[in-house]
């Protein structure tokens, strides 16, 4: 059973990082909206419509950054059998759909009084639909299956072959003539908006990353204890039917010695 | 005041957008939260259940604690 060591140690750890990462939340987002509404100036070409980018990029940046991580987790799963790196998966799957539909629904609103349509079918708006729906095929594989192995398994797939769909995100605005702008942080060297609005922007960034970090930790530890209590119940049921009783588990489980 | 909150003309499209990341964002915390607290509450109820004459054998929750 030492697969409940690794858990083990997670529970810990993730305990203990859990009340920094919420706090360092409030405080960068909190100091990013701040700097983002009342300092940072009007642009001078969108005029005050532009503050929608510091909730846009953010929320657009974690539904890559999320992605990636899925994708790391699920070749973890599939080639070292990491028991932590499925339940990353699983955990990770909800929060980047969450903030895939915030990226386009922000952008939409920012999209009717600049380009004057809520929508139009260009290479990055489309792209990212599609990493909505890859999430979403995620979510309902991962269930989609009386075993959760074989779940997991079938997810992990499809997560790393959708992960194609991330570099054509990211490039998109390079690679095909689009109505989106190319990237607003493109080199931190020479950037091409004023530090007034990318302080915040990047302080907006973070915070939604220290975010993602807390969330992720609630949701990783809720699916290790879920998954302790369906042990401890096969155990319980094993431990009262006879020693011939068909019980549908895992073979991991030790068969009942002595039912007393 | 009212300067900010009409957003040069844009307030119909700046303000639900802010509106609706800190919704789906406490939302999400909320019920990742909620979450959580009923799981670590099914396992409490589980192990108060289960007899203390063989719980230590039972508690997978001691196997990984060696390494």
């Amino acid at each position: 059973m030492h697969r409940y060591a690794n858990p083990a140690r997670f529970m810990r750890y993730s305990g203990a990082i859990l009340p920094f990462a919420a706090g360092l939340t409030a405080l960068l987002i909190g100091t990013g909206l701040y700097l983002g509404l009342f300092v940072a100036p009007a642009d001078y070409q969108q005029g005050e419509s532009y503050r929608i980018i510091f909730v846009h990029v953010p929320s657009a940046w974690l539904a890559l950054f999320v992605y990636t991580n899925m994708a790391i987790a699920s070749a973890v799963a599939l080639i070292w059998k990491h028991p932590l790196a499925d339940v990353a998966g699983r955990a990770c799957a909800p929060i980047g759909a969450a903030f895939t539909v915030l990226a386009l629904v922000t952008g939409s609103l920012w999209g009717k009084p600049m380009w004057g349509t809520w929508w139009v079918w260009d290479a990055r708006l489309t792209s990212v639909l599609i990493l909505f729906f890859l999430y979403l095929g995620y979510i309902a594989l991962a269930d989609a299956f009386d075993d959760p192995a074989r779940g997991a398994k079938a997810a992990a797939i499809l997560a790393l072959v959708g992960f194609v769909n991330v570099p054509i995100i990211k490039y998109s605005v390079d690679w095909w003539n689009t109505l989106h702008q190319p990237a607003t942080i493109s080199q931190l060297g020479a950037p091409s908006i004023h530090p007034s609005m990318m302080i915040p922007l990047l302080l907006m960034a973070v915070g939604f990353t220290t975010y993602f970090v807390t969330v992720l930790i609630l949701r990783m530890r809720a699916e290790i204890i879920g998954r302790k209590i369906r042990t401890m119940q096969l155990l319980q049921v094993q431990k009262k039917s006879t020693p011939s009783a068909n019980v549908d588990g895992p073979p991991a489980a030790p068969a009942a010695e002595s039912p007393s | 005041m009212s300067d900010f909150w009409a957003m040069g003309g844009y307030a119909v499209y700046v303000w639900p957008a802010y509106a609706i990341v800190g919704l789906v964002m406490v939302g999400l915390l909320l019920m990742s939260w909620r979450g959580l607290k009923s799981k670590e509450a099914a396992l409490a109820t589980l192990r108060c259940d289960s007899p203390a004459k063989n719980g230590a054998a039972n508690d997978p929750d001691d196997q990984g604690q060696r390494s």
